[in-house]
């Protein structure tokens, strides 16, 4: 992370993190923006109706729709139309859209969408946890991760630049962890107008809806060709890996702040243990590492913004040399006992000859808390395995054996 | 032919695709029993039936899907599905 705080101070305001997002939102000059309120990311979609209600984001249509499916479905023939096009969702919403993701991302339309993260039903339970984004990681959707409520409100307007450039057209997930990041207040610098306006140009795809020259979009595809779209879908991601890493980069130049691109790393340079993590759960993880580098355990952290494309090469690099690598995870395959982040970290290493332990721990599933001492324990974990060799691949964390 | 992100291509693309040949059954007239009342062409899904200037009607056999619906619509019984043959 390089930021300069004491330049900042100035332009800080305190605002809910909702209201950072719906802020930035409005800098990129969206021209269509359709969703369906849904617990906790209604006060992002509140704050941009108002908006729009109050003229402030001019050239702009707000589409009221009865469900999550036909949020997104209006998208669909708003983003082909050529407007720059936004949408904000969560948990059952997200899943209810499942089938129209996986058409935007064919139909390579960058439309741009924050997941304010929470767990899925059932049992009813409307807290944070990531099973909600990480379910659709195969939908072809760039999938981003933000640490705190600053970087959601810049990440929104590096999605539009990252999805909408021409080498790659693809949806853009903005994800930040419920309530911990969309229901906090705390200090921000919200995105200026005219620097996003620099920084953003106008979405001008080649190809576009036009009565005066017409297309068919999303057309069928027989098995002589399904294959190559997909191959083109996976080598746009390819190219991705790049754009995410220069638009973070350029983000920097312009606005002074920089949170990593595809990853960021803390104090990984000489860590014999690496803790890998998404989203707000990094921040408490810093705090574990400065406590514990005090007391002279090597241990760093690995902060993954981009899991779609998954960064392979760039944690490769950095956990090559680490003694024993800990993925924590806020989701479960269940059947495979595994969290998403380390099966993916398991499979960059495998075939490589570099032989790291990793372990995984699913941790504050449906909204429990993570302190500081769970981090602890979890390296405690992490140092027997060095000195046992021992596994243990991945287990649920602090389960209560008295509700069992 | 490349394919353009997300596919997207000029209208009038679905003629070239000839999607008739997935049919096991096709159907087939009996004019004599036909009474020119038009239902199998305004019901058929792929508007694979055409009208001919004696005001009867043929199949356009390289959309038709074989789907059936025409002669089990027809109040005649003028349509009759047979099996394809190599
Ligand atoms: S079988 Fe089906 S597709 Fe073929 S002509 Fe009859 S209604 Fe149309
Ligand atoms: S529905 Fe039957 S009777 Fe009517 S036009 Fe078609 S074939 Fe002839």
């Amino acid at each position: 992370m390089r930021r300069d705080y004491e330049k900042e101070k100035k332009d800080m305001v305190v605002v809910e993190g909702s209201y950072a997002v719906a802020s930035a939102v409005k800098a990129c000059r969206p021209n269509v923006i359709s969703a369906y309120p849904i617990t906790p990311q209604t006060h992002i979609v509140e704050e941009l109706s108002q908006f729009i209600a109050d003229g402030e984001i001019p050239n702009c249509e707000y589409v009221m729709v009865e469900s999550e499916f036909s949020a997104l479905s209006a998208l669909v023939g708003s983003s082909a139309a050529g407007a720059r096009s936004y949408s904000a969702t969560t948990s059952q919403g997200l899943e209810l859209m499942h089938e129209v993701l996986f058409n935007v991302s064919g139909m390579r339309l960058p439309v741009v969408m924050t997941i304010a993260n929470r767990a899925v039903s059932a049992p009813i339970n409307i807290w944070n946890d990531q099973q909600d984004s990480i379910s659709q990681r195969d939908t072809g959707w760039i999938q981003l991760y933000a640490e705190d409520t600053q970087e959601i409100s810049d990440m929104t307007a590096q999605a539009f630049k990252i999805g909408e450039d021409p080498d790659i057209l693809l949806p853009v997930m903005t994800c930040m962890d419920g309530f911990i990041l969309s229901h906090v207040y705390e200090p921000v610098v919200l995105l200026d107008d005219d620097l996003v306006a620099e920084y953003l140009p106008p979405f001008e795809p080649e190809l576009k809806l036009d009565p005066k020259n017409p297309k068919t979009f999303g057309a069928f595809a027989d098995p002589n060709s399904y294959t190559e779209f997909r191959y083109l879908q996976q080598q746009a991601m390819d190219k991705a890996l790049k754009k995410i890493e220069d638009a973070a980069d350029e983000f920097y130049d312009l606005f002074g702040r920089y949170y990593g691109g595809l990853i960021d790393t803390y104090e990984t340079d000489d860590a014999d243990i690496i803790l890998m993590a998404m989203g707000s759960i990094v921040g408490t993880i810093k705090d574990v590492v400065d406590k514990l580098r005090a007391k002279g355990v090597k241990v760093g952290l690995l902060k993954v913004r981009s899991f779609r494309p998954f960064p392979v090469e760039a944690i490769h690099n950095v956990i090559k040399d680490a003694k024993v690598v800990v993925a924590l995870d806020k989701n479960i395959s269940i059947g495979l006992n595994e969290g998403a982040l380390f099966t993916e970290t398991k499979a960059t290493l495998y075939n490589t000859k570099i032989d790291v332990p990793v372990i995984g721990f699913m941790i504050g599933q449906g909204g429990r808390d993570i302190p500081v001492e769970t981090i602890e324990n979890i390296v405690d974990e992490a140092k027997k395995v060095i000195d046992s060799g021992i596994t243990v691949e991945s287990q649920f964390t602090d389960l209560k054996e008295e509700l069992l | 032919m490349t394919i353009p992100p997300g596919g997207v291509c000029a209208p009038g693309s679905t003629l070239v695709n000839k999607t008739g040949g997935w049919r096991t059954f096709k159907p087939v007239y009996d004019y004599d029993k036909c009474i020119k009342c038009k239902l199998c062409e305004l019901l058929c899904p792929d508007a694979s039936i055409d009208p001919r200037d004696d005001g009867f009607f043929e199949f356009n056999y390289d959309f038709c899907k074989g789907c059936g619906i025409c002669a089990n619509e027809c109040p005649k019984g003028a349509i009759e599905m047979v099996l394809e043959e190599k």
